[in-house]
């Protein structure tokens, strides 16, 4: 028994106002007249007054047109039976097969139980020395990639996603090129790997408000699957789509803007779906990657910074590299004391002497004149960006961690690198120097 | 069952508008009735006869006409023995037992009580039948773990009462009456192990609040030498993301030499409280040989928990952290992040669309920020004993930017401001405690004119590096550049800390005074070199020295063993007057 409307009062934006009774906050409806079909979403109520975001947009939408209560929120199938399949920003297919509408379950649920939660403690091994021995990954992590437009982040996160173990791999695209889309989905096919994949796709084409629903859907899927004990990889490129969407509605609404037109609840907005990350007891796990494009390559830009405080960590694309300086992975420490023994003094001595050479560089490149030390860092800093910093390299960690040490030889005295003498007993290559 | 009710007219986000016929009072507790559930908001405007109220929940659902309930009470907290140990969210809902009702996910609209009622606790009175009370004066105690937890009359009670009646000692439940007063005018009120407080006001029951002079050690060189903090005191720490907050407020929480650590994780990952929760119990206070999950206390409301509850949170934590002071305690209050409580502030600000003062913060904020840490403090209790709260928030500045309005605000009132920097975690130089940026007003460890020097070449040091940047090393003369490489040694070997060493993550008062005057010594001394690059390298022999002992236990003969070999190593360079 769905209630319908028919006066539709005010059309602003892409939200639509109508007078309406017994409607429930958060509450989906369809809005259907001559300009078509679209959902829509209850995003406030005043009195009678009850405003909708339309996921379409609001282009042709008129006065009479009518808005029909669904008496639900938002909800989504969390069956097995999507896998392998693609659908769009509403959560109806795009691959042109028929709509799944079994084990329908709400989007945007609550949020886990911090006392039900367990440390992360396993590691996710990519291939990339950079992730691997200086920022690890961990299985349940949240973390973004920082990037310009143009840099290779889809065909990082594409390559993470295939060289890391896990049973399922969401994607959800938001405001995706049309060719980006077709790459992950090639290459995924490629790869063998779309049998055990669900993609939610909303391209650049497609009306802005739709993209909202993206990660909440695919996170909603997720969490279905973990629950159910997969491994689940949830790929979302490119939050700043999102944010962006947020932010349109947000000064649709007239909301106040906290910085920069974004509104006041961005922080929690983004909070609340990087949280989903999580990893079961006696059940699966979920990790979230997610590409962010800087606006400007301004990390300070609301977007980043936000993200930047909610992720665990970040991985700094820059000019085909992850950058050593700003890439972080905060749970590393859960895992890197299990690898190898050498595994973090490695990581933390090379990272400061690479600092230095930044400074060395910089000093170069005033045309000073560079002392012996100078020299040392000079060599050191060109090793280290060809052998260990080039996405190219796939190397396994212990490979990466040796390769490591046999630079720093090739390089420096043992008293030179800031290494625990007991450390550099045990694993400074003896055939150098 | 409750006369006051309200119909819901108007729903936005986080913020219900109602109308009312009875009255309503500023900061009253209330429920919706949605379905079966029954959902906590707090009055926090009235205009007329609607009251705009900010939901401590997820307000999907909810439509217009729904029934209010509004309770009489403001949001308070329930106060007594079994507090310890406890991991609760922002409005005091016990986590743990919420899991064992709900599983992994918080349902909405389940609130269970802070305290155990069946529990009991063993009651020793300390007052007796015909004593006069007033609030805040010890009826009786009960052991909690190792502290003995005083049974106090209601601080809410007004005026002087008469006890009627002390129970005897005894196992009692937290409900159970352990003594009954009566007043002047014949009323009479029982009294129980628990009380409730409203979070939002200070608990005001002590003789004298005095100023905090007495160094906390934290154990972390950089703080306890250079910026130190005051038991008592207040302390920020604001740094970009990724500076390092989170960890250093882990190691203080660690290793601060205070009695009970009330952890307020307020609106960030929860990841960072669950290693909280699953280490403490088993690591152990190095200082009473229990675990340190027996001395925390832990309020979490992490960032997808609802905002309004986020805004609660803080003053949860902080009157539980009074409450202990009151039984002359030393408590250390950790709020990571007070920008998170803020930005609640502002999301809550902007729903009521009130004007917007600086990046959309409410003007009030700078009022509520210093309310906020004017409840740390050193008190003397009426007992005579003392008390402290010591409050250390995180702040995240927006962009890293320091001048951002929470940064500011809370500036203003701190006692020391630990700043973060992102030059120096970029590094790896942890903790990132920027050493020229910083500063404290209370009293270090070291004396104060050694401080001075040693302080001194750090900034003589930095100027020295930032000349060299522009004249190159080769127009800097050796002097200027030993300078530089003393500063650097400093840094290394006493700035930074390796958290993650067991000897070096933490260390002791003697052990940093010892350490500090070694380190001096190097700092004063005039050594003899020619050339830059055999300096260089003489400092980065010393450094690995100085490096290796620190990681070496103070009570391992190996210890001295190696202060001999630095003192031979400085012996080779000085130079010879």
């Amino acid at each position: 028994m769905s209630k319908v409307y028919r006066k539709i009062t005010q059309i602003v934006g892409n939200v639509i106002a109508v007078e309406a009774d017994h409607v429930l906050y958060n509450e989906l409806a369809e809005v259907s007249g001559a300009a078509g079909k679209s959902l829509a979403q209850v995003i406030r109520m005043k009195d009678r007054k009850v405003y909708l975001q339309v996921f379409a947009g609001s282009s042709g939408i008129s006065t009479e047109d009518e808005v029909r209560f669904l008496g639900h929120e938002m909800q989504i199938s969390g069956s097995e039976d999507l896998l392998g399949r693609i659908f769009n920003g509403c959560g109806e297919p795009r691959d042109g097969r028929s709509p799944i509408t079994d084990d329908m379950i709400n989007i945007g649920g609550p949020s886990v139980n911090p006392s039900r939660r367990t440390i992360p403690r396993k590691m996710i091994r990519t291939g990339i020395p950079m992730i691997d021995v200086f920022n690890t990954l961990v299985e349940s992590q949240k973390l973004p990639i920082f990037s310009v437009a143009g840099e290779p982040y889809n065909p990082l996160l594409a390559r993470i996603a295939l060289q890391a173990e896990v049973d399922v791999i969401i994607l959800g695209g938001m405001g995706l090129k049309y060719d980006d889309y077709l790459y992950f989905r090639n290459t995924l096919e490629q790869a063998g790997a779309l049998s055990r994949v669900v993609m939610f796709i909303h391209t650049a084409a497609d009306p802005v408000v739709e993209c909202l629903m993206v990660p909440d859907m695919a996170l909603a899927v997720a969490e279905s699957y973990a629950l159910g004990g997969k491994r689940v990889l949830v790929l979302l490129s490119d939050m700043t789509n999102f944010a962006d969407a947020l932010k349109e509605i947000a000064i649709t609404m007239e909301q106040i803007p906290a910085n920069r037109g974004y509104p006041g609840d961005l922080y929690s907005q983004l909070a609340s779906r990087y949280e989903k990350a999580v990893d079961f007891e006696r059940a699966g796990s979920i990790t979230i990657l997610t590409a962010t494009t800087m606006p400007g390559d301004d990390i300070t830009h609301p977007i980043p910074d936000n993200t930047g405080y909610i992720t665990e960590g970040q991985f700094y694309l820059r000019r085909g590299r992850i950058e050593p300086f700003g890439s972080l992975s905060r749970l590393k420490q859960n895992v890197n004391g299990d690898t190898r023994r050498d595994h973090r003094a490695i990581m933390d001595a090379m990272i400061r002497l690479y600092a230095e050479f930044k400074n060395t560089c910089e000093k170069q490149s005033m045309g000073f004149a560079m002392s012996e030390w100078d020299n040392k860092l000079l060599s050191y800093g060109g090793q280290f960006e060809s052998k260990l910093m080039d996405l190219s390299v796939n190397i396994p960690l212990e490979k990466a961690l040796d390769l490591g040490w046999r630079i720093l030889a090739d390089c420096f005295r043992p008293e030179e690198v800031g290494i625990k003498t007991e450390i550099i007993k045990e694993f400074w290559p003896e055939t150098r120097k | 069952m409750s006369e006051k009710q309200g119909k819901i007219v108007g729903v936005s986000g986080n913020m219900l508008t109602v109308e009312f016929s009875a009255a309503v009072s500023q900061n009253e507790v209330a429920y919706v009735l949605v379905g079966k559930e029954k959902l906590k908001c707090e009055v926090i405007r009235v205009r007329g006869n609607r009251a705009d109220l900010q939901i401590f929940e997820s307000a999907n659902g909810i439509g217009i006409g729904d029934t209010v309930e509004f309770t009489g009470q403001r949001l308070s907290v329930e106060l007594g023995p079994g507090l310890l140990k406890s991991i609760y969210d922002g409005l005091q809902n016990p986590l743990v037992l919420l899991a064992e009702k709900s599983g992994f996910f918080l349902e909405r609209g389940l609130y269970l009580n802070a305290l155990d009622r069946e529990s009991r606790w063993d009651f020793t009175p300390i007052a007796k039948a015909g004593d006069k009370v007033v609030a805040g004066d010890r009826i009786g105690s009960v052991p909690e773990g190792m502290f003995t937890h005083y049974i106090m009359a209601p601080f809410a009670l007004r005026g002087e009462w008469t006890l009627r009646s002390v129970a005897p000692a005894g196992e009692y439940r937290v409900t159970d009456a352990v003594a009954e007063c009566v007043n002047e005018d014949g009323e009479t009120k029982s009294i129980t192990m628990l009380q409730e407080w409203p979070v939002k006001v200070p608990i005001p029951d002590y003789a004298e609040k005095m100023l905090p002079h007495e160094t906390l050690i934290t154990g972390t060189r950089s703080i306890d030498t250079f910026f130190p903090v005051a038991r008592g005191g207040t302390f920020c720490t604001p740094g970009p993301f990724g500076a390092g907050k989170t960890v250093l407020q882990h190691g203080l929480s660690q290793n601060a030499e205070v009695d009970i650590v009330v952890i307020a994780a307020c609106g960030e990952r929860a990841g960072e409280v669950v290693e909280i929760l699953r280490t403490f119990p088993h690591l152990e206070d190095p200082r009473t040989g229990r675990t340190l999950m027996d001395r925390s206390i832990i309020i979490c409301n992490t960032s997808s928990m609802p905002v309004a509850a986020r805004e609660a949170s803080i003053y949860t934590a902080v009157t539980v952290a009074e409450y202990y002071r009151q039984m002359g305690l030393h408590t250390l209050l950790l709020a990571d992040s007070t920008s998170r409580w803020a930005q609640a502030l502002r999301e809550m600000s902007g729903r009521l669309g009130e004007i917007p003062g600086e990046e959309a913060f409410p003007a009030y904020l700078e009022s509520r920020v210093a309310a906020f840490y004017e409840r740390a403090g050193l008190v003397r209790l009426r007992s005579g004993e003392i008390g402290s709260v010591t409050i250390g928030g995180a702040v995240s500045p927006a962009g890293g930017n320091f001048e951002e309005p929470v940064t500011q605000a809370t500036l203003k009132v701190v006692g020391c401001f630990l700043g973060l920097s992102r030059r120096r975690s970029d590094a790896r130089r942890y903790p990132a405690i920027d050493p020229l940026d910083s500063w404290s007003k209370y009293t270090s460890l070291v004396d104060a004119k050694e401080l001075e020097a040693a302080r001194a070449i750090l900034a003589r040091g930095d100027e020295v590096s930032k000349m060299m940047r522009v004249i190159g090393e080769d127009g800097t003369t050796v002097d200027d550049f030993l300078v530089y490489l003393k500063s650097e040694f400093l840094d290394y070997v006493y700035l930074q800390q390796n958290t993650f060493d067991d000897v070096d993550c933490a260390v002791s008062r003697d052990r940093q005074d010892f350490v500090f005057k070694q380190v001096l010594e190097v700092l004063k001394s005039y050594f003899e070199f020619t050339e830059k690059s055999q300096a260089h390298s003489y400092f980065m022999q010393l450094r690995q020295l100085f490096m290796d002992w620190n990681y070496i236990r103070m009570d391992d003969p190996e210890f001295a063993r190696q202060q001999e070999n630095i003192r031979a190593k400085i012996g080779e360079a000085l130079r010879h007057v």
